[in-house]
C-alpha cells in the first residue's frame, strides 16, 4: 500500500511545531521516528492532511540531574539501548529496547514518539510506567509534567491535549536496593508483544523485606497498565507467585486473533511471577 | 499537495528529483531513479528489503519520507560495490555460500550485515556471533534460503 497525499511541514523549533498543531488541529500529526505512524499511513489506517516533521526541532542528548534522567523525546531507540547514562540508571530500559523492532526501527523510533503512539502492548511504555516516569508535554499555554500512569488513555490514545507535543521524558534513577525486570512472549522475535511485563523490586531494611513493588503489563488490556501486586510479606517465591497470581485474577484481557484471554492471563501469571522472582534477585545482589 | 524539487544523495552522487511530501525514499530511489536493488516489500518496516543506510545506518526506505533524506547521504547496496561494479566482499561471500536463491532480500541483508560487522569492529569487537548476526537480522526476511547459508556467507565475511 501507498500512504494518502499529505501536506508536510519541516518544524525547526517545538514552538513552531504546536503553533501550526494548534492551527491545523484533528488535520495535523506529528512526525518524529515515524516507524508507528508511517506504517498507519502506508496502510491507510490514518489520513492526515500535514506532518509536521520536529525531527530538527531538538538535538539535546540524554542527561542526568541529580536523581532524574532526562530523556529528550527524540532519543532513538539505539541511543536508550546504548547510552551510558540509560545503562547505567535505567537498565530495565536499556533491556526492553532490544525487543523493540529491528535496527531499521530502532534507528529512528523515538521514546517520545512511542509513548505519544501509546501501543497497548508497547514495552517502553510498560518501562515507562514501571519506573514512574513523567513526559514534559508542551502546548500552547506552555509546559506541564505527566506522569505517565495518568497519560495512555485507551487504544492508541492519550490524556494529551489536541496540541500538546512530548518534548521529555524524565526517569527517575535506579536506586541501590531496587531490582528490575523485563520479560515478554512474542510469536516472532521483534513482534508485537502477546503479553510483557517490567518489574522493579524495592527491597527494605530487614532481610527479605520489600519496601515497594511496581509491575507493569503490556498486550492484557486497551493500554499498557500498572497491576497492583498487593502486600508481599517477603522476596520468597511462594509470596511473589502469590501476588502474580493475584495480578493475573484482576486481569480482564481480550481475545483476539493472536491469543485468547486466558492464555493471556495466564501469561501474565507466569511472566510477573518470572519477572517479581529476577526483580527480587538482582535487587538482592545475586542476578540470575 | 505540489511537488517540490529536493536534492538527494545516493551513493555519493546528488540527484534533483521532484517529489511529493508522501512520496518515501523507496518511492524515489526505485522508481523515479530506477534503482532496483531498493525493493517494497511490506510497507511497514518489517520485511527488510527497501532497507538502505541513511548516513551510514540502516534505516526503512519505506518509512522515511524523501524530502527528510534531502541533505543526507543515502547508501544502497550498489554503493558498496568498487568502481567497475567490482562486488563487495560480503556478496562474494554470499555467492560463495550459496546466501542467495530469489535474491529479492539480499541487498536489505548485505547493508545490515556490513553495518553490523563494522558497528563490532569499531567497538573493538572481533567479530559478531552467529547469535548477534541472528539478532541483527530479525528483520530482514528470507523466503528462499532458510537463513543458514546467508548466516554462513556473513560468518565467512566477518572473519575476513
Amino acid at each position: 500500500m501507498v500512504a494518502p497525499p499529505f501536506d508536510y511541514v519541516a518544524a525547526g523549533s517545538y514552538d513552531e511545531a504546536v503553533r501550526l498543531l494548534a492551527a491545523r488541529g484533528e488535520e495535523a500529526k506529528i512526525l518524529a521516528g515515524g516507524q508507528s505512524l508511517m506504517p498507519m499511513l502506508n496502510l491507510r489506517l490514518a489520513r492526515p492532511e500535514l506532518l509536521i516533521d520536529i525531527n530538527l526541532a531538538d538535538q539535546r542528548p540524554p542527561s542526568r540531574t541529580g536523581d532524574l534522567l532526562r530523556l529528550p523525546a527524540l532519543t532513538r531507540h539505539r541511543v536508550l539501548l546504548e547510552h551510558d547514562l540509560v545503562r547505567q540508571h535505567c537498565p530495565l530500559l536499556a533491556e526492553a529496547i532490544r525487543h523493540v523492532g529491528n535496527v531499521r526501527v530502532r534507528n529512528r523510533g523515538t521514546i517520545g514518539g512511542s509513548l505519544a503512539h501509546a501501543d497497548p502492548t508497547s514495552e517502553i511504555g510498560c518501562c515507562a510506567l514501571a519506573t514512574q516516569a513523567r513526559v514534559v508535554a508542551r502546548g500552547p499555554d506552555g509546559e506541564r509534567t505527566v506522569p505517565v500512569s495518568e497519560l495512555f488513555a485507551g487504544y492508541w490514545s492519550t490524556t494529551l491535549a489536541e496540541s500538546q507535543i512530548i518534548t521529555d521524558v524524565l526517569i527517575p534513577v535506579a536506586r541501590p536496593r531496587q531490582g528490575w525486570s523485563f520479560l515478554e512472549m512474542v510469536r516472532r522475535t521483534s513482534d508485537f508483544a502477546i503479553v510483557a511485563v517490567a518489574a522493579v523490586v524495592e527491597l527494605g531494611e530487614r532481610p527479605g523485606e520489600i519496601a515497594a513493588a511496581r509491575v507493569a503489563l503490556a498486550g492484557v488490556a486497551d493500554r499498557v497498565m500498572l497491576a497492583d501486586p498487593g502486600p508481599m510479606a517477603s522476596t520468597a517465591d511462594q509470596d511473589l507467585d502469590a501476588a502474580a497470581a493475584r495480578i493475573a485474577e484482576t486481569l480482564e484481557p481480550a481475545s483476539d486473533v493472536h491469543a485468547s484471554a486466558a492464555y493471556r492471563r495466564r501469561l501474565a501469571r507466569v511472566l510477573v511471577a518470572r519477572a517479581l522472582r529476577q526483580a527480587a534477585a538482582r535487587a538482592t545482589g545475586d542476578a540470575r | 499537495m505540489n511537488k517540490r524539487q529536493i536534492v538527494l544523495s545516493v551513493n555519493g552522487t546528488d540527484h534533483e528529483v521532484w517529489v511529493f511530501p508522501s512520496d518515501t525514499v523507496l518511492d524515489v530511489l526505485h522508481d523515479e531513479l530506477g534503482m532496483a536493488d531498493v525493493r517494497y516489500g511490506c510497507g511497514e518496516g518489517v520485511c527488510g528489503t527497501c532497507t538502505v543506510l541513511l548516513d551510514g545506518d540502516p534505516v526503512n526506505g519505506c518509512l522515511t519520507l524523501a524530502v527528510q533524506a534531502a541533505g543526507h547521504e543515502v547508501t544502497t547496496m550498489r554503493g558498496l560495490m568498487g568502481p567497475g561494479e567490482v562486488m563487495h566482499p560480503l556478496q562474494e561471500c554470499f555467492l560463495r555460500r550459496g546466501a542467495s536463491q530469489c535474491g529479492f532480500c539480499t541487498p536489505g541483508m548485505v547493508l545490515t550485515s556490513v553495518d553490523l560487522v563494522r558497528r563490532c569492529v569499531s567497538q573493538g569487537q572481533a567479530r559478531p556471533t552467529r547469535d548477534e548476526i541472528r539478532y541483527a537480522l530479525v528483520g530482514n526476511l528470507c523466503r528462499c534460503t532458510g537463513y543458514t547459508k546467508i548466516l554462513d556467507a556473513i560468518e565467512e565475511y566477518a572473519d575476513q
